[in-house]
């Protein structure tokens, strides 16, 4: 029997819920987090919009020394990742150090932290010859993101292959894809994956901004999302994190733990097109979803529930439903679709494992997430998207996936336990 | 280290059988076909191997901003590189000083590689690089934008030119490379990482993988920002400044650039004529260091015994050891009784060139993979500048004063990175 990964713990710190249950309340609900920006003043700037986490992280833990230390990046993956394994009802102190693996994903790092002192240490822009005397000593711990990383392997006593992936907006696919991949081959026995993202600063808004890639809607903040809807202008910026605990399947059941689902298949292709841009017809993203079902060995038809990236940007919502079509031909239209970002917003890397925390606790609970403010589908998009309300759906099979800059497309699929047969080894 | 302690060590090997409907998954150990350099050391492969031989350092003062205020003004630079020679102009514009390194490393690699991607199939091609620091220079001047007069003046190329998958995404685009993209963040051990990483997606249906990296921090707040964790050299001898294993060890000095290689499947290799190339990839593992205050090991020992349980060699069967060599002395001290408890006291030659270079960050770990396949190739072992003699307690055959030729077979790199990262990789000649 080859090893498989399987999720046995949830973390998450997201725009509208700190912690796994009212993060999935809130999704449940339907209700948004988007709203005008209060971490800096966005007066200045285009998109005044985001979703913001509510997060202090006194309350949520941390000492004062970590406080100071951790940029707040950091501090969403460590408290993830504290509650993650807390769920997971691991004895890590029992478990080998050696035998613990973490995958931390997250596109933009310590943004906030770098920025912040880059505007100390040049007095405000003035300087290019920044001031080094009044660095604080943890400045290169921001400037390199693999710091995000090993704040969680301390947190949870990991001494075995450890990595920060950082593949722009499929950062969370990729780091939880690159974990399972630690525990199939026997690097690993338990991996604590996920990503973390907290890039609501002037400089991130500035650059997006300078693209108009976000949402202009600054009138109306809590509907500034709308993924799949014909009004929408764009999407909208986020911070958060989720963290898992992933264990090889068979030692989880031998323990008895909750699994919430197996990660079956995953796969990356890349466009080579444009940074930025999308080609209208999906074939990157639709190859990622094909492999990621060879891999599985599941046929297209057996995928119960999509979450998808919709990102809320004109060309994605197209692109991504192309894709599907592409991928899972006519059952592309029976399938539910959805998009959280409608409600937490777009938090650049970390979406993409918040994402995998809400398609296993979908899974789990055997409810879809609506897609928040889709009142009119754009023509184009003539899925399923699981408008306003959520679904209770028998589920079997979900699949996330995630688009990102670079032109990286990734997919992944996840199956309850139990439910999915391979007939022996997965080759 | 005996035979039974190296059997009790984890084999990370994956299963290696092929995924279904994967015709290029591949067993065998993968190869390395190509090699790009551009670095302190020089702008192409031979031009940084002479420089090696020669002993002949790249550190002087930094000039591409006045180091004058700062306690550290040395520093490996690329000499001579003319970015509008090697890579498009609008590309120049739109990415930073690292990528632009990394688009012409990457394209060297594949040339030396004679490997034509759009004769290849596109989804078997793929980019791993490493990335530590990302566009650091390129940033500071849009946050000097931001800060100076208003949002306004950032520019559209920021959100793709700063974050650390430039360099992978710009490297798919321009060579039509299809296949899984990936940036591993390990600071100076995710170039080890990112070769690890592209025998993963060899094992899994990949054929020929673009990776490696680049690094560039030399500006001034990537300076004060690396000078913040207190370990960059601030003797001002260039010649003396950055002495691992020494006595007199002070710390580092950084650098900027690296190495972009393409490792490809034995298959792929052998059907387009290439042969085993530069040699092979036989073994790879990596660990973590415990928290600050733990009473544990570093993962050095451990990781290196994977390394070479995965490689399926002994000890004894390695013949040039290349050191991550700090220059921080307890670093220095930790990674000596390391290869001691593996080697033996002084059991196997030790070198690290990357004293003529400074250290590369992203682009380090894989410039000592180039600089060890070269090694193999040429049977020669480049000697360690910098350092006058192993400090007391340092029992490491340290090759020091000129090149020691003998015969190699197989090498062994390690790299470590800030916070606790360590990886090790072990290269076999090409048969």
């Amino acid at each position: 029997m080859s090893r498989r990964a399987v999720i046995t713990g949830i973390g998450v710190v997201a725009p509208g819920g700190i912690g796994r249950e009212p993060f999935w309340d809130m999704l449940t609900a339907g209700r948004t987090a988007t709203r005008r920006i209060t971490l800096f003043d966005p007066t200045a700037f285009r998109s005044q919009v985001a979703a913001e986490a509510d997060f202090d992280p006194a309350a949520a833990g941390l000492s004062p020394r970590q406080i100071r230390r951790m940029d707040r990046a950091a501090q969403f993956a460590v408290v993830s990742a504290r509650e993650a394994v807390a769920d997971s009802g691991l004895d890590l102190a029992n478990t080998p150090p050696e035998r613990i693996g973490v995958s931390i994903g997250s596109a933009v790092g310590c943004t906030m932290g770098l920025e912040e002192e880059y505007v100390l240490l040049s007095d405000a822009g003035r300087h290019w010859l920044v001031d080094h005397s009044y660095g604080v000593p943890h400045l290169y711990g921001y400037m390199v993101p693999s710091t995000l990383a090993v704040e969680v392997a301390w947190e949870v006593g990991a001494e075995g292959p450890t990595a920060l992936i950082s593949t722009g907006c499929t950062s969370g696919l990729d780091s939880i894809g690159h974990g399972a991949q630690l525990i199939e081959e026997g690097a690993a026995d338990v991996v604590v994956t996920g990503a973390t993202d907290a890039p609501l600063s002037p400089i991130t808004s500035a650059c997006f901004d300078a693209i108009k890639a976000t949402s202009p809607n600054n009138d109306d903040p809590e509907h500034a999302s709308r993924p799949f809807d014909q009004d929408r202008d764009g999407f909208v910026l986020a911070e958060g994190a989720a963290v898992l605990v992933m264990e090889e399947k068979t030692a989880a059941e031998a323990r008895g733990a909750h699994v919430y689902g197996e990660l079956v298949g995953f796969a990356g292709r890349s466009n080579a097109f444009h940074m930025t841009g999308l080609k209208a017809n999906g074939r990157e993203m639709a190859e990622a979803i094909k492999v990621a079902l060879d891999r599985a060995r599941l046929a297209p038809a057996s995928v119960d529930y999509i979450n998808a990236h919709g990102s809320g940007t004109k060309q994605n919502d197209r692109h991504e439903t192309a894709a599907f079509k592409r991928s899972l031909g006519s059952h592309a239209h029976k399938v539910p679709v959805s998009s959280i970002k409608s409600m937490v917003g777009h938090s650049l890397g970390a979406i993409g494992s918040i994402e995998v925390a809400a398609c296993a606790l979908a899974l789990d609970r055997q409810v879809v997430p609506p897609t928040a403010n889709l009142r009119t589908s754009d023509p184009e998009c003539d899925l399923d998207y699981v408008p306003l309300t959520a679904r209770e759906h028998r589920m079997d099979v979900v699949l996330s996936v995630g688009s990102g800059f670079g032109g990286f497309q990734s997919a992944m699929l996840l199956a309850r336990s139990g439910a999915v047969e391979y007939g022996g080894d997965r080759r | 280290m005996t035979t039974a302690d190296l059997q009790t060590a984890r084999i990370t090997t994956a299963t290696g059988l092929p995924a279904p409907g994967q015709a290029g998954a591949s067993t065998a150990a993968p190869v390395i076909t190509g090699i790009g350099v551009i670095a302190p050391t020089g702008l192409s492969t031979e031009a940084h191997w002479s420089a090696v031989l020669a002993g002949r350092s790249a550190i002087g003062r930094i000039s591409r901003f006045d180091p004058t205020p700062y306690p550290v003004r040395l520093a490996g630079q690329v000499p001579g590189f003319a970015a509008k020679e090697q890579v498009p102009s609008r590309l120049i514009r739109q990415t930073d000083h690292w990528t632009h390194m990394g688009l012409a490393a990457a394209e060297a690699a594949i040339q030396d590689a004679e490997a034509n991607p759009a004769e290849l199939p596109e989804y078997e091609l793929a980019v791993v690089t490493s990335s530590s620091s990302g566009g650091t220079e390129f940033g500071q001047h849009e946050m000097e934008n931001l800060y100076q007069h208003n949002p306004e003046w950032v520019g559209a190329y920021q959100s793709i030119a700063w974050f650390y998958a430039a360099t992978t995404g710009q490297v798919s685009i321009r060579h039509g490379l299809r296949g899984p993209c990936g940036v591993i963040c390990c600071e100076q051990a995710g170039g080890l990482d990112a070769v690890g990483q592209a025998r993963r997606l060899i094992r899994t249906g990949s054929r020929l993988v673009v990776t490696g990296g680049t690094d560039a921090s030399l500006c001034p707040y990537g300076l004060t920002a690396q000078l913040s964790a207190g370990k960059l050299s601030t003797v001002q001898d260039p010649a003396r400044a950055y002495a691992p294993f020494d006595e007199h060890a002070a710390g580092y000095l950084p650098g900027e650039g690296g190495a972009m290689l393409i490792v490809e499947s034995a298959e792929s290799a052998a059907a387009r004529g290439a042969g085993q190339g530069y040699g092979r990839v036989l073994g790879y593992a990596a660990g973590f260091d415990p928290a600050p205050g733990s009473e544990r090991p570093p993962a050095l020992r451990r990781t290196i015994a994977e390394a070479l349980a995965d490689a399926g060699v002994e000890p004894s069967a390695v013949d040039v050891v290349f050191a991550d060599a700090l220059g921080v002395p307890a670093a220095d001290l930790a990674e000596a009784e390391a290869l001691a408890q593996v080697f033996g006291p002084r059991g196997v030659p030790v070198t690290a060139p990357k004293t003529l270079t400074g250290r590369l960050y992203g682009g380090g770990a894989p410039l000592d993979v180039a600089t060890a396949l070269l090694a193999l190739r040429d049977q020669v072992i480049p000697h360690t500048t910098g350092t006058a003699a192993p400090a007391p307690g340092i029992e490491i055959d340290l090759v020091l004063g000129e090149p020691r030729h003998q015969e190699l077979t197989t090498a062994l790199v390690l790299a470590r990175g800030h916070g606790g990262f360590t990886a090790a990789l072990v290269l076999g000649r090409a048969d």
